[in-house]
């Protein structure tokens, strides 16, 4: 019994941990400081949590916390209890370096260990979920090599990885 | 490439397994460049936090000096002089408005030969303005004859302004409107060049804080100026809250005129005093757009603002003399009562400072509750006395004290004032003067004054420009990196006949390549995390005496929410504590908090030996109030303040905020700091000794 009792208050400081953390992520976009937040920026909040969702399963998602009648804007009470499970479930786990690195390397089909700018930009902006103008420069700046203009996809991954730490 | 039968199976295949990799790569860097921008929100609420709590203590200041005058004022005061100093330090020593003055500059102060800088022509013209502009350009300047001479006209240009600028769309298709500047002479720099340079045809308005923290304030009021001299109904200025001398004390530009202008530096400052309190406080456009540097409160009242005189307030920030001690008389029973209290007050102080400090802790604890009373004086001098001098209202006989309140509550609350989202107006307890202000007041006062909009600064946003009160309240910001390089983006406005506001937006980019993402948040937010371990260390015992009462067993460690709650307590800075965690301590193996350890790589510069260590966090934590009042107390600026001013002030200012260090170790202090022992201190060395270091990074730079 005392030990169920333990695990089960362990389990709660667990989800009062997340749950505040989740709440301060909000509260960084929460201008109004009324405990809502633009629709547009609940990608941002989601994915600083930690989690790697697609442009899709992120649709997904703001169906599930949106009102009725769309009003622009997300509140926390029915954000809080979606963002909470998803979290305890750990779904939309950040991708490891190797599977990322696969990814490249499919793109490059020559196996030759770089894409070229041009490639990349390809890829980027016409497959899958595009991205727009301002996301490829953006990742453009740091991806290539100015001399070569080319994407040294490896070296380029953990740079990105050990840059977040 | 395929050579294989069934070619087109192949390429379907081989195509959807690139749009896979590429939707796997889309969605790891976009989740990438949200942990990067939440970083950045981050970094930028750190340096908010810290700036308007700075702000607080700025604006606590000046309960402060008038607690300093009430005890240096009294006729017994047995040291008279360094009351005459302080007082006198603020009060205008009028300067000759004949046009005199202007060949007068001319004859005194000559210019050498070797000045290469630029030449100016009075009356001036667009050459002028070029000039200038040019000679910047190249980091050359101004002599200072030639800025006390444009001092001198822009003066005359503002006495003939009123107080609220009425503007019109009609004969122009656009008004520019920028915000704060604060000394980013590059951003000025790069409006004119994508806006083009002042003119008939091109008005502008700027709307207050033109100088401090930026390195080039100095430039920016001389372009400011010189256009403001050459296109007088083209060219618009408004007052900021940090026009005005006693802010630049602290933040920056007071020192920037100094190291600039050495000996006439003095003349420069006590003449821009004077122009400051000229500045208009607010410019309306076409009966419509009201546009002002803070906001407005639910009292803010247009037409007593439009007429009363607004030379008279040169600061905002000095009460005057508290009302007990003005030439009105007390009325009613109550001010009596204070009257004697404030004696007591100062009965027991000038008995403290004879008997020394080996008088014990009894007479402490009776001087505690002593001060309180002084305390709740200070405070309601500080409701009743104007920012006035004592001296105007002599010389106005009909201002009477509540008008004077009056005048200083005006202008507080549209100088200082942020727009809130929750409805109402409550003190703004944040930056510690004016107010906020909530979409229903927007409303009911424009309403009221049958205005469309109002266009405001004083806050640094992201993107430069924010719209808030549903599109009744925009803010505008024109200094771009402000708190660190790519911190965030500049803007200005540009206001046709049919009052739609289009915003402009840029940043000055000093490097060549564009930087990355990363490189970009982690400047900003290393630079946040310093000053907010800086901030941490200047309450080091305060805050490990928090850390250890969720710490009975001394093991070192604790929770991260007990960690959260403590530093908050402390610090009340309302920061994300939880997130920023593993950037301020290092964490235990099961997620706890080595508290100790966020001290680790801090230091001051010269540890002084004969100081304890709770004073010397004291002395890091005030060290900016204290540079002002030194400032204050020495009036020639010669950088040096008595070894007797020093333990008075010290003295006072800790009964004032309720520090307990012992006089004994005051008076070591200061005997230990007169190092060549003139029995005079080097203030600005003495302060700078207690400058925060971070070791880890001054090893790197060595």
């Amino acid at each position: 019994m005392a030990t169920e009792e333990k695990e089960v208050a362990v389990a709660e400081s667990i989800i009062v941990d997340i749950q505040k953390k989740i709440t301060d992520a909000f509260e960084v976009f929460d201008h109004e400081c009324n405990k809502t937040v633009d629709v547009r920026e609940i990608g941002t909040i989601i994915r600083s949590l930690g989690c790697c969702p697609s442009e899709g399963d992120l649709h997904d998602m703001l169906a599930e916390v949106e009102e009725e009648e769309p009003t622009g804007f997300i509140r926390l009470e029915k954000f809080l209890p979606m963002m909470t499970r998803i979290l305890m479930e750990r779904r939309y786990r950040p991708i490891p370096e190797d599977i990322l690195l696969r990814a490249f390397e499919v793109l490059d089909q020559n196996k030759c260990g770089h894409l070229t700018k041009e490639e990349l930009v390809k890829y980027m902006t016409e497959e899958g979920e595009p991205f727009t103008q301002e996301e490829m420069e953006e990742m453009l700046s740091a991806a290539v090599d100015p001399e070569t203009n080319t994407v040294r996809y490896k070296d380029y991954i953990s740079m990105m990885v050990v840059d977040e730490n | 490439m395929g050579c294989g039968t069934s070619v087109t199976d192949i390429r379907v295949k081989k195509s959807e397994r690139a749009i896979k990799a590429a939707i796997l790569i889309q969605r790891w860097y976009r989740s990438y460049v949200a942990r990067m921008e939440m970083r950045r929100r981050y970094a930028l609420s750190i340096f908010q936090s810290i700036e308007y709590a700075d702000e607080q203590a700025q604006m606590q200041l000046s309960s402060f000096f008038t607690f300093m005058l009430d005890h240096f004022t009294h006729p017994n005061e047995p040291d008279p002089d360094t009351i005459s100093h302080f007082v006198s330090s603020t009060t205008d020593n009028s300067i000759s408005d004949s046009d005199l003055m202007m060949e007068e500059y001319e004859r005194t102060i000559e210019i050498p030969d070797s000045y290469y800088g630029p030449h100016l022509c009075f009356p001036l013209t667009v050459a002028d303005t070029n000039a200038l502009l040019q000679a910047f350009k190249y980091r050359q300047q101004l002599h200072a004859r030639y800025v006390l001479q444009l001092l001198h006209e822009t003066k005359k240009v503002l006495q003939q302004m009123p107080n609220i600028t009425q503007l019109s769309t009609s004969y122009v298709k656009e008004i520019t409107i920028c915000g704060d500047l604060h000394g980013k002479l590059d951003d000025l720099l790069l409006i004119f060049y994508k806006n083009g340079l002042p003119s008939e045809e091109n008005p502008y308005i700027f709307n207050g804080d033109f100088v401090d923290r930026g390195k080039n304030s100095v430039e920016i009021l001389i372009i400011l100026f010189a256009f403001l001299v050459v296109y007088p109904n083209h060219f618009h200025l408004n007052r900021g809250n940090h026009e005005d001398h006693i802010m630049n004390l602290r933040y920056g530009f007071t020192k920037e005129v100094m190291n600039k202008y050495r000996s006439y530096g003095k003349k420069i400052l006590r003449l821009l005093q004077d122009v400051y309190s000229w500045l208009p406080l607010a410019a309306i456009v076409d009966s419509k757009v009201l546009i002002l540097h803070g906001g407005i409160s639910d009292t803010t009242d247009l037409n007593f603002l439009n007429t009363f005189q607004r030379n008279k307030l040169k600061t905002l920030l000095k009460p005057l003399k508290s009302k007990t001690e003005t030439n009105h008389k007390p009325q009613g029973p109550t001010l009596i009562e204070e009257c004697s209290t404030l004696k007591e007050v100062k009965k027991c102080l000038s008995r403290q400072d004879i008997t020394k400090s080996s008088s014990a802790s009894s007479e402490r604890k009776q001087n505690s509750t002593v001060v309180a009373d002084a305390k709740k004086l200070v405070s309601l001098a500080d409701r009743t006395s104007s920012a006035e001098e004592q001296k105007s209202s002599v010389t106005t006989p009909c201002t009477s004290p509540e008008l004077k309140t009056k005048e200083w509550k005006q202008v507080i609350d549209i100088l200082w004032s942020d727009p809130k989202h929750q409805n109402g107006c409550t003190p703004n307890k944040y930056r510690g003067g004016g107010c906020c202000f909530g979409p229903d007041v927007t409303a009911r006062w424009l309403k009221k004054y049958n205005l469309k909009m109002l266009i405001r600064s004083h806050e640094c946003k992201q993107e430069g420009y924010e719209i808030s009160h549903n599109g009744k309240v925009i803010t505008i910001f024109s200094a771009s990196n402000y708190y660190e390089e790519g911190s965030n983006r500049g803007a200005y406005i540009k206001l046709n006949p049919d009052l739609i506001p289009r915003f402009f937006q840029y940043q000055v980019n000093k490097g060549t390549r564009k930087k990355t993402i990363r490189q970009r948040v982690s400047t900003v937010e290393l630079s946040a995390l310093k000053s907010l371990r800086e901030k941490l260390y200047t309450h080091k015992s305060e805050l490990i005496e928090a850390f250890r009462q969720h710490d009975p067993n001394d093991t070192g460690n604790i929770s991260p929410s007990q960690w959260a709650s403590a530093m908050e307590s402390v610090l009340h800075l309302d920061l994300p504590w939880r997130t920023l965690r593993s950037r301020l301590v290092q964490l235990a193996k099961n997620g706890n908090v080595e508290y100790l350890s966020s001290f680790d790589d801090l230091e001051i510069e010269l540890p002084i030996k004969e100081v304890q260590p709770s004073l010397v966090e004291t002395l890091c934590r005030y060290k900016a109030d204290l540079e002002i009042i030194f400032n204050m107390i020495d009036k020639d600026h010669s950088g040096l303040i008595s070894i007797d001013e020093f333990r008075q002030t010290w003295k006072l200012f800790n009964l004032h905020l309720k520090i307990d260090v012992d006089d004994d170790s005051i008076d070591s202090l200061a005997r230990s700091i007169d190092f060549n022992k003139d029995g005079n201190i080097d203030f600005n060395e003495f302060l700078e000794a207690f400058h925060v270091v971070h070791k880890l990074e001054s090893r790197n730079t060595k």
